[in-house]
């Protein structure tokens, strides 16, 4: 597993290759988020956020066959088009790599310590968290039905 | 005993603060009692601790509920919901 904040940029193509392998992975999946509209900064509770991210990626593991897994955030100040996250799985099958890419972005979106302030004309202002962000993270509780139920790679 | 405690986004311009240690009175176990004793500063703590304000708390980099019993030299941080991704 490999989980890193930081300010640079990264390189989505070098980390999937990273994420290849010996020739016992079958599937990759990826997730990058860019900056939308507007400028914005992004803040984070360092030292807790890694925690926090090396946390869900582990549960994932204990719902989905996950071989390895690679989370880069980055923080500081970011333009529209920027990459912000990238969230990327591998497993034997794409059903598990789906399934955990998808849990470990809505888990890291409510549970990650990460604050974006919004640089909307002269005045910046805090996003405020989102109820759908939270409803996403809920789909996965234990009870609710399952988005990504096991599938033939 | 002494806390170091941390705030962060929105509610660390509020209260124009990041970081702080303090030494806690007795009685102050928990980190309900903390948000207490920070609310009675008045002012701006006041708002922020007293209003309707979503405050999360975090006790040595893990979420926790307010419930949680704090030991001296813990760290303690309060922030909003977090945004990221």
């Amino acid at each position: 597993m490999r989980v890193s904040v930081q300010r640079e940029d990264f390189d989505s193509g070098r980390e999937l290759r990273q994420l290849a392998g010996d020739g016992k992975v079958g599937a990759i999946a990826s997730f990058v988020g860019l900056v939308r509209d507007v400028p914005m900064t992004l803040e984070h509770y360092a030292g807790m956020t890694e925690r926090e991210i090396a946390k869900i990626v582990e549960e994932a593991s204990t719902r989905w066959q996950v071989m390895d897994a690679t989370v880069i955030h980055r923080y500081g100040e970011l333009q529209p088009a920027d990459q912000i996250v990238l969230v990327a799985v591998a497993s034997a099958h794409r059903g598990d790599a789906f399934a955990a890419c998808e849990f470990i972005m809505d888990y890291l979106k409510t549970r990650a310590p990460f604050w974006k302030k919004e640089q909307r004309g002269e005045s910046p202002a805090w996003v405020e968290a989102k109820a759908s962000d939270d409803a996403a993270a809920e789909r996965w509780a234990p009870g609710a039905s399952e988005p990504g139920a096991k599938k033939a790679g | 005993m002494k806390v170091k405690i941390l705030f962060f986004a929105a509610l660390r311009e509020q209260l124009g603060t990041s970081a702080e240690e303090i030494e806690l009175p007795a009685g102050v176990g928990t980190v309900a009692a903390l948000r207490h004793h920070l609310m009675q500063r008045g002012g701006a703590y006041e708002k922020a601790f007293g209003g309707r304000t979503l405050i999360r708390n975090a006790l040595n980099q893990d979420m926790v509920q307010p419930t949680a019993r704090i030991k001296a030299g813990d760290e303690i941080a309060f922030f909003p919901p977090v945004t990221g991704g």
